[in-house]
């Protein structure tokens, strides 16, 4: 059972892998969204980002976490079963036909888990993109007018303009607020526990605890405290890495560029 | 029945009066906001509570992180490191079992494990932690010129503190604060998702569209009713802090009046 309770912490780690670089495609997508010329998908896009910063993220976990599952089993059912014709909402109950069930009915435990955890990264993928939007707007904002203009006055198409210019640009003014979203998001991370997902707070209470008959073997009394003590000073050392390591890479990317932080590099390697 | 008689019975339920059962089927959706908007009263209730009394620590953690002695400042600095480094779902798990082996040792701290008081003391101390950064920094940022001219007029100590370290502080942190209580209003709903019990089915918003989306098993009601709630308690808040900063920022000329920019650094 310990075993599943350290495995728990990869689980973790896991989600942060996938979820980073989902999210901040996501939020890649909505902050072109929001800048388009064209209203509908400027509206979109900033309805995405204002809305998911406007409602508690817990909200949106609970929301999604249903939701897709809803919409993924919807579709099935439409495409595999064709002739049923039975109206899906029955009063209290969402019916789909048996083909359509997500995972399906007899596929062993794992793909359960599986299907559990991939419900989980698309969620966080969706509430942290917006998060991600918002910041990379405003950094495509930041990037000085100046050199946009210069790109049109040597005849780059708007496109051209986009990717070789202010993308590039963008990320020195986007990274602070995207160091602080992923402090944000490995601080998010426990929450796991409320989408079903066996994660480290499910395991912490599940050990430390003495009233489950499970757990007998354990001649211990109520542990839980210590067990979320170990937990909180985990998230605080991933944390404080975390914070050194985005330290040295802000350091890295300001090198030879025209901020304060550049100069402030500049003055320490001269004198 | 008709939804004033729904309103009746459920508007205070969250708080222990009116009707005692929940409805059970066939939810109208004027129950679905009466319910829910009856458990913001929680929301509210921990959001400002923690808001006013953290306010004060905030404002004394700041000052110890900045101070020159040491003893006032490595503790000061942990304790924004504590609470800013982990997450707050799992320091109410913490919180929760630390209070509960409490009581078992001396039952007159009973009411700690009960969320009205546990939950606000976590909460109050997060957001402590959170706003004692924020005022740190503004701290820091306060024109040199402004402590020269009040040393000039010969101020010191605590007049000098009162009249224009303070002010300007709370002046220059008062866009980051907005967002710190947009963010405190949305972390109230984890209280009831974590440890903290909920009694007699008194929960708070979060907890009564959880409710409904269990029962009918549709996300898509409820949920963006709780939306539409959170919003408008939004911006209220933004409208309230926007007075403030109103009248913090009142001797300055106009065109110089700095509007609140809502855009930057949602995220905490």
């Amino acid at each position: 059972m310990h075993f599943l309770f350290y495995l728990s912490f990869f689980k973790v780690l896991l989600l942060l892998a996938i979820t980073a670089p989902v999210a901040l495609g996501f939020g890649f997508l909505g902050a072109m969204a929001a800048r388009s010329h064209f209203p509908p998908l400027s509206l979109l896009g900033k309805g995405y980002i204002a809305i998911v910063r406007g409602v508690p993220d817990i909200a949106f976990f609970m929301f999604f976490v249903i939701a897709l599952d809803q919409a993924f089993e919807w579709t099935r059912h439409k495409v595999l079963c064709p002739e049923w014709t039975d109206p899906i909402r029955q009063g209290n109950d969402f019916v789909v036909c048996q083909a359509a069930k997500l995972p399906l009915g007899n596929s062993p435990e794992w793909v359960h888990e599986t299907y559990g955890f991939f419900l989980a990264v698309i969620t966080f993928s969706i509430v942290f993109g917006a998060f991600a939007a918002n910041v990379l707007f405003g950094g495509m904002r930041a990037v000085p007018h100046a050199q946009l203009e210069t790109a049109e006055a040597y005849g780059l198409t708007p496109r051209q303009t986009f990717w070789r210019i202010l993308v590039p640009q963008m990320w020195v003014f986007a990274l602070p607020g995207l160091s602080n979203l992923w402090m944000v998001l490995i601080k998010a991370t426990p929450l796991l526990f409320l989408l079903g997902i066996e994660d480290i707070v499910y395991w912490a209470r599940e050990l430390g605890g003495f009233k489950n008959p499970k757990f007998t073997q354990y001649p211990h009394g109520d542990w839980r405290m210590w067990y979320f003590l170990a937990l909180l000073v985990f998230y605080l050392g991933l944390t404080r890495l975390s914070e050194i390591s985005l330290e040295r890479l802000m350091r890295r990317l300001s090198h030879g560029q025209a901020t304060s932080g550049g100069e402030l590099l500049r003055k320490e390697t001269t004198a | 029945m008709s939804c004033i008689q729904t309103i009746q019975d459920y508007a205070l339920r969250s708080v222990g009066f009116g009707e005692r059962l929940l409805p059970k089927s066939d939810f109208t959706l004027c129950e679905q906001f009466t319910l829910i908007g009856s458990g913001m009263i929680w929301n509210i209730y921990f959001g400002l509570m923690a808001l006013v009394t953290g306010f004060f620590l905030a404002t004394a953690v700041a000052l110890g992180k900045a101070s020159a002695n040491r003893w006032l400042r490595k503790p000061s600095e942990w304790f924004i490191f504590l609470f800013r480094g982990s997450p707050l779902f799992i320091q109410f798990f913490f919180a929760y079992f630390f209070f509960l082996s409490l009581k078992q040792s001396y039952p007159l701290l009973d009411t700690l494990t009960s969320a009205w008081l546990g939950a606000l003391i976590v909460l109050f101390l997060n957001t402590a932690a959170y706003s004692g950064e924020i005022f740190y920094g503004a701290l820091r940022s306060i024109p040199k010129g402004d402590i020269e001219a009040a040393d000039a007029y010969g101020m010191t100590g605590w007049s000098r503190f009162r009249r224009v370290i303070w002010p300007t502080m709370l002046r220059l942190a008062w866009p980051a604060y907005t967002n710190e209580a947009i963010f405190l209003f949305h972390a109230t709903t984890l209280v009831f998702f974590s440890a903290f019990p909920v009694w007699q089915q008194r929960g708070d918003a979060l907890y009564y569209a959880g409710y409904f989306a269990d029962k009918t098993f549709n996300p898509f009601v409820p949920y963006p009713i709780l939306a539409f709630y959170f919003i408008l308690l939004t911006l209220v808040v933004v409208w309230g802090f926007g007075l403030i900063n109103k009248r913090l920022n009142r001797h300055l000329p106009v065109a110089q009046k700095s509007r609140i920019k809502f855009r930057v650094n949602l995220a905490r």
